[in-house]
């Protein structure tokens, strides 16, 4: 059943030109409106065959807030999601929960003069966090700036990425900037939402309540809501999965970047970083003196969005 | 306790009772409940994507309904004020039928916040509520609290006048007066919601929760003025001239300086032409070529306007034809202004500078509808109750007393 639902939206996504570009365009809202309710309606009817309103079980309804569970429960609801996704999707996957690491604190730094806007970071973030395609969700918007201008207003992420890099423009991804003092955070009224020690801002989908206060009080436009429920197709399943970064996430919360934490916590780079081909990204422990992150930040002219709302990103520009 | 049981069933057969129109209103109002309620279950079933909201525009009809309700749950204290703190006689009759327009208000804001959640099954999760950072929080606490509130003061005073009793002035009075402050307070947490964000500039202003109460006060008793003339016409309640006399005068002062208000804030917006000015420019002139909103702000404006005049001009306001106009111009004019007129900007450029335009879909539509009629139907029912109380046609036998 669920499966079918998979096909269908599987099926009638095909003639995306701008593949890879993020969910709602503002020239042909319309069609796309209409062709999400065609999405939508299918899996409703999945759905309803299925149980009613998308009623979540006893065990998802009573789960606890991340804070609170203990190892053991933990290990229970590991078992359970992985449970629940072979039954879904017949994808055996490996639900963990890398804790930060003591004295590290993550940050990113972007090298403006060199991103060509291909858009490969975006692409990579999408296959690495399970994010889906109908309707697309992303977590990078790569904007096509005038050269001359810092202004967003004339800006566009709507550009071919055939043709890039494009005379006269340069380009500029933007993702969660993982405030120091997130105004996203603030808003949350009921503590879904939070930044870890390592500085990375997470989101407990099982604790969201949807209500989206903290999309509207992002000023990056970072956060993420799940307008529908997600169906991935088996084949694009990542199965290392992290219970508070790319694990699914199911209709009506909130989601966003988290710098691949299943991957940074246990010594990888995040995907976005190994998918660019230009080099542009930079990430590494801003407490170690040796970290490129540490040297750009010395040695380059680096600046932050949006400084003056005093948000404090972990996520730093320059031109180098 | 039997004296309760009495007041309840009483209640109960006084909202049964009424005339074929009665009824008519009623099945009106359960059609569109009804209808409503399917829409909801559609939403709930395929998830947001029913509605017409995007992640620019993370927030439309339903909050933009529920900021316009706050202020309205808030405009009933403009009856209140007068009549306890002025010791205003006329208005001392109609101030329980005011409170009981809060309480059916009160109960629209928090259906309306429920249909927005995304996620209503977990709404006890508020048990690990984010207290004092998160406005939201504060908002929930101050709306319930103002319920409570309003809940109480009527529930006693209608039971003991009920009973044949005079209400205690030291059981009652000591809670109005703290309405009157929870009144003002829940409005400016609803205003601090907006202008609390940073990453919104044309919210982050302080006008806002100025301009918020200005104007619910200026549409809450134009609602009151249209509500006690049909009490009195249809349900033969002695209201005098004086009372509504009153809440016109109110309305005239709030509408002016509401309408000043709102001149400020275009004036320094648009004079210094900053660039955070884009969402302004949006709702009056559209930007981009983007112009949904451009004339629904101006017919608010125009609305509101005609209000000032009708409430300020004798030889207008002394006919009521006109100034029943005038008042449901008030009401759709505030309703425009403050609703969408006030909450799609905000997201307009979006913090990426994008314009994305919003309009409500027919499910959301149809949700909102709903709760306009249960809200409508709750107020009804109340005062079918209350009046009757109210007039001394509904009273405890004594032998039931005893």
């Amino acid at each position: 059943m669920a499966k079918d639902t998979e096909h269908c939206a599987a099926s009638s996504s095909g003639d995306d030109v701008t593949h890879g570009l993020v969910d709602q365009r503002v020239d042909d809202s319309g069609t796309r409106r209409t062709f999400l309710k065609v999405a939508a309606a299918a899996a409703a009817t999945a759905a309803t065959e299925g149980c009613g309103i998308g009623a979540p079980t006893g065990e998802e309804f009573l789960r606890q807030h991340y804070k609170t569970l203990t190892p053991d429960d933990k290990k229970r609801i590991f078992a359970l999601i992985e449970d629940e996704v072979r039954g879904r999707s017949g994808v055996t996957i490996h639900m963990n929960d890398p804790a930060p690491i003591d004295g590290v604190e993550f940050a990113y730094a972007l090298n403006l003069s060199v991103c060509n806007g291909s858009r490969r970071c975006v692409e990579a973030c999408a296959r690495e966090n399970n994010l889906p395609d109908d309707p697309e969700i992303r977590y990078i918007r790569v904007l096509e700036m005038e050269k001359g201008s810092l202004e967003f207003e004339e800006a566009t992420p709507y550009y071919d990425r055939e043709k890039v890099p494009a005379e006269g423009k340069f380009y500029m991804p933007v993702q969660c900037h993982q405030c120091d003092n997130p105004p996203c955070v603030k808003a949350c009224p009921v503590q879904a939402t939070w930044k870890e020690p390592d500085g990375i801002v997470v989101v407990d989908y099982s604790w969201c309540i949807g209500c989206r206060f903290c999309v509207v009080a992002c000023p990056y436009f970072a956060r993420r809501f799940n307008f529908v429920e997600a169906s991935i197709p088996p084949d694009r399943i990542n199965p290392t999965q992290g219970y508070l970064s790319n694990r699914a996430r199911h209709k009506g919360v909130v989601e966003k970047c988290t710098f691949c934490l299943h991957r940074t916590r246990t010594g990888r780079l995040p995907a976005c970083l190994e998918a660019c081909p230009t080099g542009a990204r930079k990430f590494g422990n801003l407490n170690d003196p040796n970290s490129d992150i540490r040297k750009i930040i010395e040695s380059k002219r680096v600046y932050v969005l949006k400084e003056e709302l005093a948000t404090l990103p972990r996520f730093y520009y320059f031109f180098g | 306790m039997l004296p309760l049981f009495r007041f309840v069933t009483s209640s109960l057969r006084s909202m049964l009772r009424g005339g074929r129109s009665y009824y008519i209103w009623i099945a009106f109002l359960l059609a569109w409940i009804a209808l409503g309620g399917a829409a909801y279950l559609h939403q709930l079933r395929v998830g947001f994507v029913a509605t017409n909201l995007v992640d620019h525009v993370p927030w439309g009809a339903y909050i933009a309904n529920f900021t316009y309700l706050v202020g309205m749950a808030a405009g009933a204290v403009m009856l209140v004020i007068p009549a306890y703190v002025y010791h205003d006689h006329a208005l001392h009759d109609v101030v329980v039928l005011g409170e009981l327009l809060a309480v059916a208000v009160l109960t629209m804001c928090l259906m309306f916040v429920m249909v927005d959640i995304g996620r209503p099954d977990r709404i006890w999760h508020f048990i690990r509520f984010n207290w004092p950072v998160s406005m939201l929080t504060w908002d929930v606490i101050v709306l319930n609290g103002y319920l409570a509130l309003n809940a109480y003061i009527t529930g006693y005073i209608l039971f003991t006048k009920f009973c044949g009793r005079t209400p205690e002035r030291k059981k009652y009075v000591p809670f109005v007066f703290l309405a009157i402050g929870w009144a003002v307070s829940i409005h400016t947490v609803t205003a601090f919601l907006y202008s609390g964000m940073g990453a919104r500039p044309h919210w982050n202003a302080a006008i806002l929760a100025p301009r918020f109460l200005a104007s619910a006060f200026a549409a809450g008793p134009s609602l009151m003025i249209i509500a006690l003339t049909i009490v009195r016409d249809k349900m033969g309640f002695p209201l005098k001239d004086e009372a509504l006399n009153r809440l016109r005068q109110i309305v005239a002062v709030t509408m002016l300086i509401n309408l000043f208000f709102f001149f400020s804030e275009i004036f320094t917006e648009l004079y210094s032409f900053k660039h955070h000015a884009a969402s302004m420019r949006y709702l009056l002139f559209g930007l981009h070529g983007h112009t949904t909103l451009v004339p629904y702000i101006w017919s608010a404006v125009a609305l509101d306007v005609f209000a000032a005049i009708v409430f300020t001009t004798k030889a207008l306001y002394r006919r009521p034809a006109v100034l029943h106009a005038g008042c449901a111009a008030a009401i759709v004019g505030v309703w425009v202004e403050k609703g969408m007129g006030l909450v799609i900007p905000g997201f307009v450029p979006s913090p990426l500078g994008e314009v994305v335009d919003y309009i409500p879909s027919f499910t959301e539509f149809c949700v909102s509808a709903g709760i306009w009629a249960t809200g409508a139907l709750i107020y009804t029912l109340l005062l079918k109750a209350a009046v009757p109380i109210e007039l001394g046609t509904s009273r405890l036998e004594p032998e039931a007393a005893s």
